[in-house]
């Protein structure tokens, strides 16, 4: 299991050391220093073996998390517990920095005491942390309160506290989705998929039962072979504006947050939960049938001569007229020898940025079914080098208001029994929201 | 009123503002300012001192001799300021062990706190004091912690025994500790459920002989049970531990299968990769025609491709997982090709593992996309990626032959990039697909010339000399090129010095008339001036090869290469099975065994796949049931219901002994005297120097499974790690580059052939030496002394008919054949109360015509508890009926108190007949007769015996070695079966050297009886 945990700054200064097991001594915060962060080549791996000693470490800003074991421990669970360490300081106090660690080292220090226990990871759910771990003392609990506390920590609802109240119950669904594309220069697409994510913010009383329905084409055909009409139909969310007219969308995988009943959906392939409380995200899914490409980039590059190159790249939206993209940027890789760009552009602003050696082409907003055109014109200046340049992919950023994938939400009901307010009671709220995820053309 | 100020600011800030100062560098004299802080009488100042103390300690200054002043402020109300003071504790008390016990009492006062958080804390803490003194004081406290009414404090106290196991195990066990801890399995609460996994699982590991964990089909269930309502972290310890056990039969494997399979949509990669591990192993134990088989085939892609969204450190985890997945069973991904392609701004690690995995699933399908993309990989910016990108052109090459010529020509255009590296590596593959299509792309070496200046890595240099020496007689300007080569002789490195020393001596075999003079150069350069003793050796060789005969030169130095196999890096089988076992964890990253990374008792022992088990086979079942802890086997024999039907003929049978008594069973004894007399003195007389026959003492119960070999993959992962250079062909560079083993006379090789060459030659022999017993000399001989023949095979004894059937008649027994005799060997035990007389056994028609060759021998009456061991001598005469399976065989028993009724099955080889030896000439004859259709292949999986040693192993058995041939390093063992109705099996069984699974061919005019000569020769080969 993880024997130590170790958080540096930017410079290798520890900021939080934690030893959980005898085997690892003091000598690995630094063997770690040394050999990772003041190494000079580029990080090779994120596992690393120093000396019989196995360091998993993780990234953020300028601080870097490291777990150290000397056993043949799992390695995913190891990696996943370190996300989660930084999900649990990033709900305690914001953003991971090296300020904010300093200024709650003793919290980080109490946390991981909770959840890592003999390097062995705890629940580690923020919403029940919360309801003890608060950096003011547990004096003047009831004994009532300590056993709802240590019942809630260790319960099999370990993520939502009894006796919630709300005087309007209201819950958001977004669909979140990120559509990644790789194009080859002649359109062809070599791979694409959507990742979507389902995050719900419910602000819900008691342990309301839930049951979440959407477009899966599995659950879809099934009620349709057994001739059952759809009981949910009139209290469809759906219809977020979605392009295309398809019924039902082929999931490829799904997973869900652990408040999610599996078995349940393993056998019927429904989904249904008692949520935490506020936000959080109910499942991942990822669809790579009938993906709608919002956009479709044309490049076209020409070298003259030597010292100079033309650039065109067309875009063209390929959804509804009546919606809206947003926040589009095209980015134009030019190489590292430019010694000069002149761009025109139809629509936006395009502008050349030396220091990331790429054109940068914005436009705030832009309607389906439109095309729009950029054209540069790059001077090179002359080099020795013999190497070709290497041609990074055009990139594109936006963001449109349906979901590529065709997901639309059928229902989400809510169940409460003891508590006496009903489905119809709840507020609910869905929007759809689709962003670019890595969208590249080869040029 | 100043420190309340302070105070209420710290409230109004939260202690957003406050805390970073603690690390402030401090100045000379701060630990006595510290002690005097500690020792102030206002909380709030106490409270920050020890703040201070903790950042110190954190970055790593020694305040341990405050240790009496923090300890002090232990005894406190406030929560926040106790934990700090433990924190404290954990670091200092093993260095300051006398002070340590000071701290006890608020320990053990705290364990009975009211407050079920500190009587946690309390635990957790005192756990991680690793003061032996304390230790003591620890077990009271903890005992009453793991039996506390709050599963907050028992599952904090489940890890606590784990603590001080890692302390002092001896104690725990003494304290019955472990007892505690198993109950906790059975917990109400989840997380204690898991907790109390996780710990035994890890005390279990450095016990690897204990049955601690004790996994049975109750336990199983209860794990699975919680495993639906514990933790995300919980359901990885339970699932790790799940993958632990091995399940009874394939059914209860299926079942908990079925149980772990929604696991697989959780949002926790480790829930999902310790699931897939679960899977991939138990799946192991499906029979692959059964529909849920390829149902959860199918349910594992998903899962695995969703893991290649995670976080890139994730994925990194999963991708080197996958690499091994695809290596086991690569029916799971292989559609999933394009999941793979590397993303422009993966990090380099992701990129090199997806690169991998590309090239293992590489296809003819596939190929043109792959191709593709691996070209737009070689112009990336990565030098290691772009290396390694141009490397897997070649190998898709090599794999996907309809490709070879756009690699090559796709290889020739980055050749023309003139990019240094990539013209290297370019040349490095070339090389290698040269040895793969021999004579078809030679055109390209006009090309490869061109770059000669331009190589500067070893690698590089060595494979362009290669094939300049290899390729001698069409480039024209050969000698001058490799002249150039000879001046900065003792500058190169010894890979290219050798690689130069054969090019030149190929050269001049080719050539002779004008590079007589160059190669004297070279062999002086490399025999008086080098100091390097390969180099000088290999000098040697062919200076006296060349001095002496020059047309044998030719022969050994220009001989016809071996082809060099497609498949390359892939991790040797027992290894990539026991990394299958470790999927997720950091083994399966490194692709090592724990042992190689993992100091001490932990993780040393060695995990294994479950062997396949169907309930139609039953034969060799017994390996499996002492690895399911003495269960019994799967396919024990089923009673036949009383009065069924089909037993009509049985019912109305006259079940008065018969009157005939077979012949007394010749003890084994005095048959494997004589064989062991045979075999001794003709070995003698052989003058063979192999060691003396003996006899391996012979018992009726299955031996215990050999010890595996330890494997020799360390070196070879490493190998893979560190160079990829050498995985693509045969050693180029090494001494022996045209001339392996197998072509200089493949017996001077390795001491095990030492008697395949003796075997090759007799391989004809008169068929009248064939004497009945044992087959005696003829095989000695073809066996080369490699041992004698063990006798036939035996399966052990299993409950036939269970006393609770039978009315308190337990039957047990087996078949065996002794001296061309069929034995039926039976143990009777009464486990009645009262006396049974009266026994006669009759059998039911069946497929090989058996019947009692005589009357069931029981003369005194059975008393109660009584046993008796009888053996049935059998006929083969009796009337014949198909039975499904073949070798059923339904049992009547009558005694004195009603007839009973099961049945059995019987290993086919026990109808191998003594003269079953075909001769040479009939078996080709035969072989090629038989139609193709009637001919069927089987896996013989770990198995670990030369081929020398099965075949002396199988004699034993009647299984007659005919013919014996080495092709590639791989043994091809003809061999004839012959059963007592008279079928011929013919056989024909690959061995290849270092792989412990076989490859058997069966061809009989009766194919049906095919699948129980497999499982003899299975259950033979592995007892």
């Amino acid at each position: 299991m993880i024997g130590g945990l170790f958080i540096y700054n930017h410079k290798g200064e520890v900021l939080i050391s934690r030893v959980y097991r005898d085997d690892i001594g003091r000598n690995a915060v630094d063997a770690f220093r040394v050999n990772v962060i003041h190494a000079r080549q580029q990080v090779r791996s994120p596992v690393t073996n120093i000396a019989r000693t196995s360091f998993f470490h993780v990234k953020r800003s300028n601080i870097w998390l490291a777990a150290v074991t000397k056993q043949n421990v799992n390695a995913a669970m190891v990696f996943e517990f370190l996300y989660k360490m930084c999900d649990v300081m990033a709900a305690y106090f914001g953003k991971v920095s090296e300020e904010n660690i300093k200024n709650n080292f003793v919290l980080i220090y109490e946390l991981l005491d909770e959840i890592l226990d003999f390097g062995y990871p705890q629940n580690s759910e923020t919403g029940a942390l919360k309801t003890f771990i608060t950096q003011q003392g547990i004096k003047g609990q009831t004994k009532e309160e300590q056993s709802q506390i240590t019942s809630q920590v260790t319960g099999q609802i370990g993520w939502r506290r009894e006796g919630i109240k709300y005087r309007r119950n209201e819950l958001f669904l977004d669909v979140l989705e990120s559509v990644n594309l790789l194009m080859s220069p002649q359109g062809q697409v070599l791979s694409a998929h959507v990742s979507g994510r389902v995050v719900m913010k419910s602000y819900l009383s008691g342990m309301p039962e839930c049951k979440f329905g959407m477009n899966d084409k599995i659950v879809i055909d099934k009620a349709g072979k057994g001739g059952v009409t759809d009981e949910v139909g009139k209290s469809d969310l759906g219809g977020g504006g979605s392009t295309s007219g398809k019924q039902s969308i082929a999931i490829d995988d799904c997973t869900f947050n652990q408040c999610v009943r599996l078995s349940k959906f393993d056998s019927e392939r429904s989904i249904s939960f008692i949520p935490p409380d506020g936000e959080y995200e109910l499942m991942r899914y990822r669809t790579t049938k009938d993906i709608i490409l919002p956009f479709r980039v044309i490049p076209l590059v020409r070298e003259v001569g030597r010292t100079k190159l033309e650039v065109k790249v067309v875009i063209k939206s390929n959804f509804k007229p009546s919606l809206l993209a947003q926040k589009i940027e095209v980015r134009i890789p030019t190489p590292l020898n430019t010694s000069g760009v002149q761009v025109i552009c139809m629509k936006g602003k395009a502008k050349y940025k030396a220091s990331e050696n790429a054109i940068v082409w914005k436009i705030k907003r832009m309607a389906g079914m439109k095309e729009s055109q950029i054209s540069a014109e790059i001077e090179l200046l002359p080099t020795n080098d013999k190497k070709k340049w290497a041609r990074p992919p055009i990139s594109m950023n936006f963001e449109v208001p349906f979901a590529p994938s065709g997901l639309k939400v059928r229902y989400l009901k809510v169940f409460e029994s003891k508590l006496n307010y009903s489905d119809h009671d709840v507020v609910k709220w869905v929007r759809y929201i689709g962003r670019s995820g890595i969208y590249e053309t080869r040029c | 009123m100043e420190w309340a100020n302070q105070l209420c600011e710290n409230r109004q800030f939260g202690s957003k503002m406050t805390d970073s100062k603690y690390f402030t560098t401090t100045k000379k004299g701060e630990i006595f300012e510290l002690k005097a802080e500690l020792n102030s009488d206002k909380k709030e100042k106490k409270k920050e001192a020890v703040k201070k103390v903790i950042a110190s300690m954190t970055v790593g200054k020694d305040v341990s001799a405050l240790f009496p002043d923090v300890v002090n402020c232990m005894q406190t109300d406030n929560l926040e300021l106790k934990k700090l003071v433990y924190l404290y504790l954990m670091n200092y008390a093993k260095s300051q062990p006398d002070m340590a016990i000071m701290a006890v009492n608020t320990f053990v006062k705290d364990c009975e706190d009211a407050n079920p958080l500190i009587r946690a804390l309390a635990v957790r803490t005192m756990g991680c004091i690793r003061v032996d003194k304390i230790t003591e004081y620890l077990c009271e406290p903890l005992r009453k912690c793991l039996k506390d009414e709050d599963p907050y404090v028992r599952k904090t106290a489940a890890v606590c025994v784990a603590k001080l196991h890692d302390i002092n195990a001896q104690l725990v066990e003494d304290q019955g500790f472990l007892d505690t801890l198993k109950d906790l399995i059975s917990d109400s609460n989840p997380m204690v459920v898991a907790n109390a996994v996780a710990a035994l699982s890890e005390i279990a590991e450095s016990h690897p002989n204990s049955n601690l964990l004790d996994l049975n089909p109750q336990s199983i269930n209860k794990l699975l049970t919680a495993l639906n309502e514990c933790t995300e972290w919980g359901q990885i310890f339970i699932l790790d531990c799940l993958a632990n056990y091995t399940p009874r039969d394939d059914r209860e494997s299926q079942s908990i299968c079925e149980r772990v399979t929604p696991r697989l949509s959780h949002a926790n990669s480790a829930v999902v990769l310790s699931a897939v591990k679960v899977l991939m192993k138990f799946m192991e134990m499906l029979p692959k025609d059964l529909d849920y088989y390829s149902t959860l085939l199918k349910k594992l892609a998903p899962p695995l491709v969703t893991l290649l969204s995670a976080e890139p450190e994730l994925q990194y985890v999963a991708l080197r997982n996958i690499n091994l997945i695809v290596q086991k069973r690569p029916e799971i991904l292989k559609h999933e090709m394009k999941v793979f392609f590397v993303k422009y701004n993966d990090p380099i690690y992701v990129k090199l593992e997806k690169l991998d995995i590309m090239i293992r699933l590489a296809s003819q399908a596939n190929i043109a996309q792959v191709l593709a993309e691996l070209k737009e990989y070689a112009t990336e910016v990565d030098v290691d990626f772009v290396r390694k990108a141009v490397r897997a052109i070649g190998r898709c090459a090599i794999k996907v032959e309809q490709s070879a010529e756009r690699c090559v020509s796709t290889l020739l255009d980055l050749i023309q990039t003139k990019v240094n590296y990539v013209v290297q590596e370019a040349i490095v593959v070339i090389k290698d697909i040269f040895r793969k299509y021999p004579n078809k792309y030679e055109s390209v070496i006009a090309t490869l010339c061109e770059n000669l200046d331009s190589l500067d890595e070893p690698e590089a240099r060595a494979a362009m000399i290669w094939i300049v020496g290899e390729y001698a007689e069409r480039i024209d300007n050969a000698d001058e090129l490799l002249e150039s080569f000879l001046e900065g002789f003792h500058d190169e490195s010894t890979q290219v010095q050798l690689q130069l020393l054969t090019a030149i001596v190929k050269l001049f075999l080719k050539k002779p008339t004008e590079t007589q003079e160059l190669v004297q150069q070279v062999l002086s350069l490399a025999t008086q001036d080098s100091d390097n003793p390969d180099l000088r050796d290999r000098g040697y060789i062919y200076w006296r090869l060349l001095s002496t005969d020059p047309v044998a030169a030719k022969e050994v130095v220009l001989a016809e290469k071996p082809l060099i196999s497609e498949e390359t890096d892939l991790i040797e089988p027992t290894l990539l099975e026991e990394l299958i076992c470790h999927i997720g964890t950091l083994a399966s990253v490194y692709h090592k065994p724990p042992s190689a990374f993992v100091e001490g008792s932990r993780g040393v022992m060695h995990k294994r796949l479950p062997a396949r088990t169907g309930s139609g086979e039953s034969t060799e079942s017994p390996d499996v049931g002492t690895a399911a802890g003495g269960s019994a086997p799967e396919a024990a024999p089923s009673i036949i219901p009383s009065q069924g039907d089909l037993l009509g003929d049985l019912l109305n049978l006259d079940m008065a002994p018969p009157t005939t008594s077979g012949p007394p069973p010749p003890t084994t004894g005095m048959q494997m005297g004589g064989m062991d007399l045979l075999g001794g003195g003709l070995d003698s007389l052989m003058g063979d120097e192999s060691e003396p026959p003996h006899v391996p003492p012979r018992t009726d119960t299955p031996r215990s499974p050999s010890p595996q070999p330890p494997s020799p993959v360390y070196t070879h992962t490493d190998y893979t790690y560190t160079d990829y250079s050498h995985t693509d062909s045969p050693p180029d560079h090494s001494p022996t580059e045209h001339s392996p083993p197998a072509e200089l006379g493949g017996d001077i090789g390795g001491s095990p052939a030492m008697g395949a060459g003796f075997g090759a030659a007799p391989a004809v022999m008169p068929a009248s030496l064939n004497a009945p017993v044992g087959g005696g000399l003829g095989d000695l001989f073809d066996l080369g002394g490699v041992g004698m023949p063990m006798g036939a095979y035996i399966p052990p004894k299993i409950v036939w008919l269970p006393a609770m059937k039978a009315k308190g008649l337990e039957i047990s027994g087996t078949f065996a054949r002794r001296a061309g005799v069929i034995q039926m060997e039976l143990i009777l035990t009464n486990k009645a109360m009262s006396v049974m007389t009266d026994f006669a056994i009759q059998f039911n028609r069946n497929s090989f015509g058996l019947a009692p060759a005589g009357p069931l021998q029981v003369l005194t009456p059975l008393g109660p508890n009584q046993t008796i061991e009888v053996s049935l001598p059998l006929s083969t005469v009796g009337p014949v009926m198909k039975m499904d399976p073949l070798n059923n065989l339904q049992v009547a028993v009558k005694n004195n108190i009603d007839v009973f009724y099961f049945s059995c099955q019987y290993p086919i080889s026990m109808l191998f007949v003594e003269d079953g030896k075909m001769e040479r000439q009939v078996f080709l004859a035969t072989w090629k007769d038989i139609p193709n259709d009637n001919e069927s292949q089987f896996q013989i999986k770990d198995c670990h015996l030369n081929s020398d040693a099965a075949s002396s192993k199988l004699q034993g058995s009647n299984i007659f070695t005919i013919a014996k041939r080495t092709v590639e390093g791989q043994d091809m063992l003809y061999m004839s079966i012959k059963l007592s109705n008279g079928i011929w099996v013919l056989a024909e069984l690959r061995v290849q050297a270092g792989n412990p699974n076989y490859t058997i061919s069966l061809k009989c005019r009766a194919p049906e009886v095919s699948q129980c000569v497999f499982q003899c020769y299975e259950a033979v080969l592995k007892n």
